[in-house]
């Protein structure tokens, strides 16, 4: 055999050193169970040690990330060669359909904003932090992750969203100086409350880990969702804004609906770091009445959940999802 | 000796090139996971735990247990796993390597091919656990693909080792 310490023969000194050997490493086991256990349960546990980590990492994917979207858009621009023609003929018609639909948006978006100004009413920030590129993912490990490269040091905190120009990618999990870890609406324990865009029901899109979400209606009854139905964010809760387009229905059945992110992390070129949204909050609606009279408290109850600017939304999302 | 005799270099072996290849290697093998490209389902192998295991069982006295604490952590912090998953997992995957070595008397080709299958399923199993801990309910079977690409993928690991482990002792 080649290995002696592993059959140490007669010698105490060597079983008792082979012996202390595996305390240790049983007790670190041990250790690294629990601090693992640990920073699973708070994903924010030991930021510092790993927000260093992270920026020392982040490089090495970001110059590489160029070379490897350049491979990605010729194959994409070869595909788009080829059917040019049947392409050009069905951009035009949407683009007939989408410019009428675009007025009657205008108008929907002006009423609204008299309608909010009626109520004094006034969303919270959908500032922009941060614009960045993604330059990795979690490619082994068990959950889906993806690196951007803009950290505290642009003012990216954890919990705040993060969107691409087509809609929703996910929320930062954790910030090192110069790059920050997002947590992708497909992770398995990513949770975003959404709202169909034809009906307005509400649902919450939980990630699966394998690159789609599974949209669970809030109310009982009937599956709401069909196949190619869109669902937005609806600013429930917090943290993400509403009217943000998140995911398309790709299968539906009685109790099961998946849907795939309208934004592939994977292909889109910048992503938009937001403060992280909080709803408009009910005191000063309630306190206005000296000068908006006519609006009663008891219009304040529905107010969390405005009527989405459904057909403006509508023209966003129907480009998107080509 | 014809062999050794006739190596030009001689006998001369750097100790630090002996000690640091291995740790050197198998972290690089982490940084794998580092590569710009943006994957939403995990078919990736853990190629940080390929190059590990690929020394253990090629050197089963290059690294004690306790090693595989060091390497795991490392290996956390380049992947981004929550800090000390790997170190868990991977040392349990030492420990029962020394069992294997207990065990069996001979290696071959195949031998060291069916320890290393139920060693990647256990790591694999180990992360799931992990995730699950952490709020994940992605099902089971979704990691299978990586499995079956980490095992189809672990002899080229071993042959790497085997090419690096020659360079590294100047043989």
């Amino acid at each position: 055999m080649p290995s002696s310490s592993l059959r140490p023969g007669y010698s105490r000194r060597a079983h008792l050193s082979r012996f202390v050997g595996y305390v240790v490493a049983v007790v670190g086991l041990v250790l690294a169970g629990l601090l693992a256990l640990l920073s699973a349960l708070d994903p924010t546990g030991y930021g510092a040690l790993k927000g260093v980590a992270l920026d020392a990492t982040a490089p090495v994917s970001a110059t590489g990330r160029g070379g490897v979207r350049s491979v990605g858009d010729a194959v994409a621009y070869l595909r788009g060669y080829v059917r040019a023609g049947d392409k050009n003929a069905r951009l035009e018609r949407e683009l007939r359909w989408a410019r009428s639909r675009e007025m009657e948006a205008r108008a929907i978006l002006y009423e609204n904003s008299r309608l909010k100004a009626l109520l004094g009413l006034r969303d919270r920030s959908a500032d922009a932090v941060a614009t960045t590129r993604i330059v990795g993912s979690s490619l082994a490990a068990q959950r889906s992750f993806a690196t951007i490269f803009a950290g505290s040091r642009d003012g990216v905190r954890p919990n705040q969203p993060v969107r691409a120009p087509e809609g929703l990618i996910g929320r930062v999990l954790e910030t090192g100086r110069l790059a920050a870890r997002v947590m992708l609406i497909t992770d398995g324990a990513s949770a975003v409350p959404v709202r169909g865009l034809r009906d307005a029901s509400p649902a919450l899109a939980a990630g699966r880990g394998d690159g789609t979400v599974e949209l669970r209606p809030l109310s009982a009854g009937q599956n709401p969702f069909r196949v190619g139905d869109v669902v937005l964010t609806s600013g429930t809760g917090g943290v993400f804004p509403p009217h943000v387009p998140v995911a398309r229905v790709v299968r539906a059945t009685r109790d099961l609906t998946i849907a795939r992110p309208i934004a592939d992390p994977g292909t889109v070129n910048y992503v938009l770091v937001q403060r992280a949204y909080s709803p408009p909050p009910l005191a000063p609606v309630v306190a206005a009445p000296s000068t908006a009279p006519t609006p009663a408290p008891a219009v304040a109850a529905p107010l969390p959940a405005p009527a989405p600017p459904a057909d403006a939304a509508a023209n966003v999302v129907a480009n998107a999802a080509e | 000796m014809p062999r050794l005799s006739s190596t030009p270099r001689g006998f001369a072996v750097s100790p630090l090139r002996a000690a640091a290849t291995p740790v050197a290697t198998t972290l690089l093998g982490s940084a794998c996971s580092l590569l710009p490209f943006i994957a939403e389902f995990p078919l990736f192998p853990d190629t940080g735990l390929l190059m590990a295991l690929g020394w253990r069982l090629l050197r089963p006295e290059l690294w004690p247990a306790r090693a595989a604490l060091g390497l795991g952590l490392a290996n956390d912090l380049i992947v981004g796993l929550p800090l000390g998953q790997s170190a868990a997992i991977w040392t349990v995957l030492f420990l029962l390597c020394d069992l294997a070595d207990r065990r069996l008397d001979w290696r071959s080709y195949w031998i060291e091919w069916a320890v290393a299958l139920p060693l990647f399923a256990l790591a694999v199993l180990g992360g799931w656990l992990f995730a699950l801990a952490g709020g994940s309910g992605a099902s089971l079977a979704l990691y299978l693909p990586q499995l079956v690409t980490a095992i189809m993928l672990f002899p080229l690991a071993v042959r790497l080792c085997a090419a690096l482990d020659r360079w590294r002792l100047n043989l």
